[in-house]
């Protein structure tokens, strides 16, 4: 950031701060790619299920290792939050939600990173770059609308495509052709608030926290005193936003899980 | 807040991570974990086996050696009472055998005594005829007097 020639004012650091690291690759706005947010998750990715595959590749039934025996821990971890919601095989959605919950952890951890620190590595190779991937909508309706997609797949597959379309104007009042209507809407909306909701909360909150680092370092400064001031309530900020990062990361998992879990049922 | 272009890549990165840990990472692990389960159970269930058995060997070995106890002592009891049954049978024979040496001794004895007399009264009559021979030479014929001689022998 410092690396601007021009000075530097409230508006321009955070602005600056929250400008991704786009290329164009064809016509009009959608023809864009968040360069930033892709390689910063693809890599995190690549490291979470790679430290996984790590423990599993030389997984044991015997005297297991340290790090397959935190690896093990994860997984059971995860297969007991589904089981919970879940009750059917868990073949493929344990996995899919033991995914979720690493990427979406190690995406949500970025935002400890310092970014004026990580500013003077990354303005090597661009002027722009975001760490936290899950503070970009992109991320977040990606994942939203793969549970989504998922979600319609499921609710097909257990109940058939005429049991889903019946499904969607008798239930939840009753097959009534007078409320079919009402069923209808009440199902699209309730079909439409998953995705968003699901996303949402985990953009807002990541984007939410990142702001207020920003903040504080804007607050960092001004003066000395600032400084101080900022350094002690980023402190806590982060503290409390260990709680906020794993949180989120659960909770996206969770809904995963629930929501695939409410496909399988029948109403 | 634009949708654009990186929600599909994220999307196509998502699925590829989630094929992934589905193909390779849960199912080694997983299957690490559930095989330890039933590793840890059946050891569980051995070692409580084993319990069981070492009860049971423990209860047997006790009863086997009360048994043999019991089985001692009935013999040594026997034993005893065989021993004591063979020194009275020796005992008495013993007595017998002695009664009968001493039965044999006494008529032996008796048998000597009565063949001593008799010589003797061989002898006596021997010597009083040859004293009275002596005496009565010229008178007493040995042929005319041979029953009066015999007769004296008897009395003695």
């Amino acid at each position: 950031m410092a690396s601007e020639a021009h000075e530097i004012t409230s508006t321009t650091y955070i602005s600056h701060h929250l400008e991704f690291f786009k290329k164009s690759v064809g016509e009009g706005s959608f023809w864009t790619l968040h360069v930033d947010t892709i390689v910063m998750s693809v890599l995190l990715g690549i490291i979470g299920l790679g430290l996984l595959w790590l423990a599993s590749r030389k997984a044991t039934s015997g005297v297991p290792g340290k790090w397959q025996a935190f690896c093990e821990l994860a997984i059971d971890f995860v297969d007991g939050q589904v089981k919970d919601v879940f009750h059917g095989n868990r073949r493929f959605i344990g996995p899919l939600a033991l995914t979720v919950f690493v990427w979406v952890l190690l995406m949500n951890a970025m935002d400890f990173l310092p970014v004026d620190v990580t500013g003077k590595v990354t303005h090597a190779f661009a002027d722009r770059w975001r760490l936290v991937p899950t503070a970009d909508v992109n991320t977040t309706f990606a994942l939203a609308l793969s549970v989504f997609g998922l979600m319609i797949f499921y609710s097909i597959k257990v109940k058939g495509l005429g049991g889903w379309i019946h499904e969607l104007f008798c239930s939840p009042f009753g097959g009534n052709p007078l409320l079919w209507i009402p069923n209808f809407l009440l199902n699209i909306i309730e079909y439409l608030s998953k995705p968003l909701s699901h996303s949402l909360r985990l953009f807002g909150n990541m984007y939410a926290g990142e702001l207020i680092f920003l903040l504080l370092g804007l607050l960092a400064s001004t003066s000395i005193l600032g400084t101080l001031i900022a350094g002690i309530l980023g402190a806590g900020w982060a503290i409390f936003h260990i709680l906020i990062v794993v949180l989120q990361a659960f909770i996206f998992m969770m809904l995963t899980a629930v929501y695939l879990a409410m496909a399988h049922e029948h109403h | 807040m634009n949708l654009n272009l990186t929600m599909l890549g994220q999307m196509i990165a998502f699925a590829i991570f989630v094929w992934f840990s589905w193909k390779f990472v849960w199912p080694p692990l997983m299957k690490a974990i559930e095989d330890r389960q039933k590793s840890v159970a059946d050891g569980l269930a051995a070692a409580e086996k084993g319990k069981q058995e070492l009860a049971i060997a423990d209860r047997k070995s006790n009863e086997a050696l009360a048994e043999a106890r019991s089985r001692a002592g009935e013999i040594l009891a026997q034993a005893e009472r065989r021993a004591a049954q063979i020194v009275e049978e020796a005992k008495s024979a013993a007595k017998v055998e002695g009664d009968r040496i001493i039965a044999g001794a006494k008529a032996e004895t008796q048998q000597e005594t009565s063949r001593a007399k008799e010589q003797l009264r061989d002898q006596v009559a021997a010597l009083a005829v040859a004293g009275a021979e002596k005496i009565l030479r010229r008178e007493v014929d040995a042929k005319a007097h041979a029953d009066l001689l015999d007769q004296l022998k008897r009395e003695f």
